[in-house]
Parts: structure tokens; C-alpha cells; sequence
């Protein structure tokens, strides 16, 4: 059993911060087949169209019948750890400062044998699951866990190392202004954060969910408007050093599309709101997470943007909107290789339609802020980079999959 | 050269006017230099805190003030410091132009590019509610009170603004703003006095502390939104969010109060200035 985590002590402000490292992050192309599944939180390995052999560590040809068509899959993660052993010197900085680490081999039920990274709880001999991590310099890794739950299994370094579990992180809710804000404030404080600064734009607007939100514990409320450069880099001046996770819950969601509207003003307010405040908030809070990377066990771990599934591809009953959140995944993949350095991980959490005011009209299925919310605690506490939330979100990606111009038709029809 | 003959034959009676005017003028700068006329700010600072008009949130809304640093002695400009700035014409203290109004749309010269600049100065009365609105955050000025202020400080001269002065310069943004479930309560004019005021006392606009120059509740008169209405429809103008109205006169003050020369505009955020005795009480 790990032990469990405990609450990091006061940083000495006479101590030096310590640089984030990177372990190596060289991957071939194909080998980012396992990339894209850790992101997800999904185990694939490499299979076979031919002779059906599952393959690892990814190639380009199968070593069994030669046949080039190695489709990654997902299969199975249990397997049995055969042997271990402890790595105490290492010439990597990285891994220099992280010894002991151990490592092991893992007898695969779907076939191959697969050197890992050991989970605390993982003992020789036994059952363990494989899962695919991206580690701290955003590549995927395999590391071995304990066949079932352990107590404390979260607080396990390594597994903290390829996550970003908010217990005990410092968080940032840029707006708390709408249910999605409020209900990513009270999931966070669940999740165990120490402390979580809630933005408010515009004081003197009252708004629903004031007093509740007021009274959530740890929960901080910080004059934030992510469309006023100064009050977002007045917030970061104060608080930027502390605060490890920023969520991004600014939203601006007005239905109508391009030809359907008369002039700019909305959609200057949903640039403002949404793709500018991104980069305010990205300018502001970017430098010193990426900085603090390594900064203990409440170290800088993640920027997470809420962006409708529509960024992928235009729905035009809403088709302003979307391009905006387009926009915003566009610069999420910028932001993602900017922050990378500091072993910080960008997450982009997709949803279709919320049960929210403006989008009334349309029909279910929709999401719940508060399922939104603890989906995004999921995926921090799993160290994941994509996550679809709800039937919309992943009825659209996998339409997109399929058949992209045939998606763009049909979210198109009248 | 026949056309440099004929100035030359004007140019006595032209400087002799020249000359009696620097001299008005001259006297009228050395007062305000040496203190003899106060000249009050009553505008606020053009920040992006202070609150703008909220509308139902399915129409357009006026945008409010933001500064975007273009460089500041640095890399982006090493020796100049300057900025962008993005508002709304209705943003901050702001003037309001007869265009603005559906009731004033068709009037001539009703926008703040075409208004004749004469208009831009021009005396005013001040009427204090402070004391009612400081009790009754719907307080509604009505023609009996102006009448009992006449009764006490003269009737109200044609051509003069009318401030309602009500402090609320002096709340903090919420008790400003003063939204509640069933919208903003902030004191304003009922639709007879504003009547009255354009066709009784020809005045000349009408200026309040407030946000608007409306009542928080004026959606709900008739006609609503009236110093709107019957000010634009008429050709008048009006003020808002102006501040340090308590340390104007009741009468005797000059305010100056020129808008941005937008084309077409219906307004614009800018400088309202007030010229007082040096000697009036503060």
C-alpha cells in the first residue's frame, strides 16, 4: 500500500525552485500511435490485419508474417509482472532525480512481454494492468499497476509524475460567474485541492449561485475578467506563483452563424470572451506554470480548456460559436507545445450541448455541468489530454472518424 | 489680385472685432488661471471596472472600456509608452445625441458629428435630490419638485442643462448599478417633468450621476425610457455617469461638454467640464 499524501509543506521562500526536467521524449512517428491512446486514457497496442499478432514496441512491418498493416487497437491491459528490478544511478538528469525508480517486465495476457514503470503496489509474480501514461515530457509510457485498487494508489510517485491529480494542487476557475464555473469549483474542492480561486467578472453584477459558490470550502473568490488584460494580469501578479491548475470556464455560447447574423458585435464578444481571453489567460499564468513544473508535490500540472465538440467540426445552428471554439483549439495545440517544457499538460475537455441556458432550445441529449466537471477531475487525476464528455461529444468524434464530409452534411441540415 | 484688395479694405473692421474678442477671451483665461473661475472635473476615469448599462442578454450590448498596451519603453516601442483602448459610445460619463433615439432619429443636425459646436457649452441647473434619492433608490423627480426648487432659486433659464444631483457618484459599483431580480433601481426623472422641462423650460438636456438619464425602472413608464424620448425627440441632449455634482452651485455654472466627433455617431464617452465662481461654495 503507498503511503498517503500528505499535505506539502509551506515552500521556503529562501529556497531556489528547482527546473523542471524532462525524460526523453523521442518517439518515431509510428510509435505516436501510443501517444494518441494515452491521451485518451486508452491502452492499443499495434495488432495485426493480417496474422492478428499483437505488437510492442510499435514497428512498421509485423515480425511474424512481414504484412505492413499494423493498425493500433485496444486490447486488453492485464498481464503478470515476471520480474523486477530497481534503477539507483542513472546518468539521466531527470531520472537522476527521481532514484530509486523501479522498472519491470510485464508477461502481457494479449501477448507481448512489455518493460514498464512499477507502480509502488505491484509486486513480482503477481497480476498487474498495464496502462499507457504520457509521461512529463508528454510521450506515452507503460507503467504496471496493481491488479486492483489500493488504498492511497494515487499518492504513488510515479503515478503522480505522469498526472496532474488536483489533491492538494492550487486551482484557478476563470469564471465563475455560470453553472459550468460553479460546478468545476465544488468538483475541485471534492477532488481535495487546497485552495480554488474563482473569477468574477464584473462584482457589482449579481448572478445565480452567488452564495453557494461563496460558501463552498476552500473556494476564493478573485476579481477576473478574462476580457480586460490588466485585471487578468493583476490576478497573475498575486497569485500566478500559486496556482498549479487553471480551468478555463470562460464561456460566451450564442446560437446563429455567419450569414445568419447582421454585424459583429456577438461575435466580437465571443472572440473576446473565449479565443482572447484564452490568450490572456495563456500570457498570464503560461510562464510561471511552465517555470514550475517541478516545483513539489504541489508542483505546476495543468491548463485545461472546456471547448465544444463543434471545434472540430462547424455545426451552423451554431456555426459563430463554433468557429470561436475552433479558434480555441487551435491555440490549445500552440499552448500544449509551449507549455510542454515544463512538464506542464494542456487539457482539452470536448462536450456537445449543456444543460445551460443558451442552449434551451436544443433537444437532449445534453450534459450536466456537474458530469462536465467531474469528467475533467477524471482525466486530471488519470493524466489524460483529450477527453469527449457525454453522447454528443463522442457521437461527433467518432462521425468524424468515420466520415468527416459526411458529419459536415448532416450537422448542417435544416 | 482684385480679391486681395477687397480683404485688405475689411481687414480694419475685422481686426478691430479680433481685438475686442482676445480681450473678452483673455480675461475670461486669466480668471480661470488665477482661480477666479473653478474649473470642476465631472467626469470619471475611463476604467474597465466601472459599470456599463446591462440589457437583456439577447441584445447587443455596449461594450465597455478596455486598454490593450501597445509598448511601454520596452521591446514593442524602447522609447514611447501608449496604448489601444476599445469602448462603446455609451460607456463611462457620456453624451448622448438627439440620434440616439428612435424619437430623434429624423431631426437634422442630431448626431455628434453634426451638432453645431455652440451647443457644446452652456449654463446649468443643478437640483439637488441627494437627500431623497439617498433614502429611495426609485426616487422620480416629478414637476413639483422643480417648481418648489424654482420657488427658492429663480426659474430654470431656457437653454440650460438640468443635473439632477443625487450622489449616487459616491456608492460603490453594486449600489451603483443597483441590479436586482427585477432590474436596476437608480433614481431618474418621470415622464412629465421631462415634458415639462423641453416644453416649459426649452432646456437645453438633461445630465444625472446615473448610468443612464433614466430611472433604473423606466422600462416600465409611459413612454418609457421618457428623458430618452422626450429629450432626444425634441433635439436635446443628455449626460450620464457624471460625478462631483455636489460641488456645483443650484445656478451660474458653464458646462463644457464636447463629444468625440464621430461620424454619425449617438453618442461618446467624454470630458464634462464645469466653470464655477472661484468663491462658490464647495
Amino acid at each position: 500500500m503507498s503511503a498517503p499524501l500528505v499535505r506539502p509543506k509551506r515552500k521556503n521562500p529562501l529556497a531556489r525552485t528547482r527546473l523542471p526536467l524532462l525524460p526523453q521524449g523521442q518517439r518515431s512517428r509510428t510509435a505516436h500511435g501510443l501517444t494518441a491512446a494515452a491521451a485518451e486514457g486508452r491502452f492499443a497496442l499495434q495488432v495485426c490485419e493480417q496474422c492478428a499478432q499483437v505488437l510492442y514496441p510499435p514497428r512498421d512491418a509485423c515480425p511474424r508474417c512481414l504484412s505492413a498493416r499494423l493498425t493500433f487497437k485496444d486490447v486488453g491491459p492485464d498481464g503478470r509482472l515476471i520480474a523486477e528490478t530497481t534503477v539507483r544511478v542513472s546518468t539521466d538528469p531527470y531520472f537522476r532525480e527521481r532514484m530509486p525508480w523501479r522498472v519491470g517486465t510485464v508477461q502481457l495476457d494479449a501477448g507481448p512481454v512489455i518493460v514498464a514503470h512499477l507502480h509502488g503496489d505491484t509486486v513480482e509474480g503477481e497480476r498487474v494492468r498495464l496502462a499507457l501514461k504520457l509521461d512529463k515530457s508528454g510521450s506515452a509510457v507503460m507503467l504496471a499497476l496493481p491488479a486492483q485498487e489500493t488504498p492511497h494508489m494515487h499518492a504513488d510517485p510515479h503515478w503522480r509524475e505522469m498526472t496532474c491529480d488536483p489533491q492538494y494542487r492550487r486551482v484557478l476557475i476563470s469564471d465563475g460567474r455560470h453553472a459550468v464555473g460553479q460546478a468545476m469549483a465544488k468538483a475541485f474542492c471534492e477532488a481535495g485541492a487546497s485552495i480554488v480561486f474563482v473569477g468574477i467578472a464584473d462584482p457589482w453584477k449579481p448572478y445565480p449561485g452567488m452564495a453557494e459558490l461563496a460558501g463552498i470550502e476552500r473556494v476564493e473568490i478573485v476579481p477576473l475578467d478574462v476580457t480586460d488584460t490588466e485585471s487578468v494580469t493583476e490576478l497573475a501578479g498575486q497569485n500566478g506563483g500559486r496556482i498549479d491548475i487553471v480551468v478555463n470556464t470562460a464561456e460566451h455560447v450564442r446560437p446563429g452563424g455567419v450569414i445568419e447574423r447582421s454585424n459583429l458585435t456577438i461575435a466580437h464578444d465571443e472572440m473576446d470572451i473565449r479565443y482572447f481571453g484564452m490568450l490572456r489567460l495563456g500570457q498570464a499564468f503560461g510562464p510561471a506554470l511552465r517555470f514550475r513544473g517541478a516545483d513539489g508535490t504541489n508542483s505546476a500540472a495543468a491548463f485545461v480548456n472546456l471547448l465544444s465538440v463543434h471545434a472540430l467540426m462547424n455545426w451552423p445552428a451554431y456555426g459563430a460559436y463554433s468557429a470561436v471554439e475552433a479558434a480555441c483549439l487551435s491555440a490549445a495545440q500552440c499552448m500544449r507545445a509551449e507549455l510542454r517544457p515544463g512538464g506542464v499538460k494542456v487539457l482539452n475537455a470536448f462536450f456537445g450541448p449543456l444543460e445551460t441556458e443558451w442552449f434551451q432550445a436544443v433537444p437532449p441529449p445534453k450534459l450536466g455541468p456537474l458530469a462536465l466537471a467531474k469528467a475533467v477531475i477524471a482525466a486530471l487525476k488519470g493524466g489524460l489530454e483529450d477527453i469527449f464528455v457525454g453522447d454528443v461529444a463522442q457521437d461527433v468524434r467518432e462521425r468524424l472518424d468515420a466520415n468527416p464530409k459526411a458529419l459536415e452534411r448532416e450537422l448542417g441540415a435544416h | 489680385m482684385q480679391i486681395q484688395k477687397h480683404s485688405n479694405a475689411n481687414s480694419a473692421h475685422t481686426e478691430r472685432k479680433f481685438i475686442m474678442a482676445t480681450t473678452d477671451l483673455l480675461a475670461f483665461a486669466n480668471a480661470i488661471a488665477s482661480g477666479a473661475i473653478r474649473v470642476v472635473d465631472l467626469t470619471q476615469t475611463l476604467s474597465p471596472e466601472f459599470p456599463t448599462i446591462v440589457l437583456p442578454p439577447e441584445f447587443g450590448q455596449c461594450a465597455p472600456f478596455r486598454l490593450e498596451e501597445i509598448s511601454r519603453y520596452d521591446a514593442r516601442g524602447p522609447a514611447w509608452y501608449w496604448n489601444n483602448f476599445t469602448v462603446g459610445e455609451h460607456t463611462g460619463t457620456h453624451f448622448d445625441a438627439p440620434i440616439h433615439w428612435v424619437s430623434g432619429k429624423d431631426l437634422p443636425d442630431n448626431a455628434v458629428d453634426t451638432i453645431p459646436p455652440a451647443k457644446f457649452i452652456a449654463p446649468c441647473a443643478v437640483l439637488d435630490c441627494s437627500a431623497e434619492a439617498a433614502t429611495n433608490p426609485d426616487f422620480i423627480l416629478t414637476i413639483d419638485f422643480v417648481e418648489r426648487w424654482e420657488a427658492t432659486h429663480g426659474r430654470i433659464a431656457p437653454g440650460s442643462w438640468v443635473l439632477l444631483r443625487t450622489d449616487w457618484s459616491k456608492k460603490s459599483f453594486a449600489d451603483y448599478a443597483g441590479l436586482r431580480d427585477d432590474g436596476a433601481h437608480t433614481p431618474g426623472p418621470g415622464p412629465e417633468v421631462v415634458k415639462w422641462l423641453v416644453e416649459e423650460r426649452d432646456v437645453h438636456g438633461f445630465g444625472t450621476e446615473t448610468i443612464g438619464t433614466d430611472a433604473g425602472q423606466a422600462h416600465h413608464f409611459n413612454p418609457p425610457y421618457p428623458a430618452h424620448f422626450y429629450m432626444h425627440g425634441k433635439g436635446r441632449y443628455g449626460l450620464q455617469c457624471l460625478t462631483r455634482l455636489d460641488q456645483l452651485p443650484p445656478k451660474g455654472a458653464v458646462i463644457f461638454a464636447a463629444p468625440l466627433k464621430i461620424k454619425q455617431g449617438s453618442g461618446s464617452p467624454l470630458r464634462v467640464l464645469a466653470l464655477i465662481p472661484g468663491n462658490a461654495a464647495a
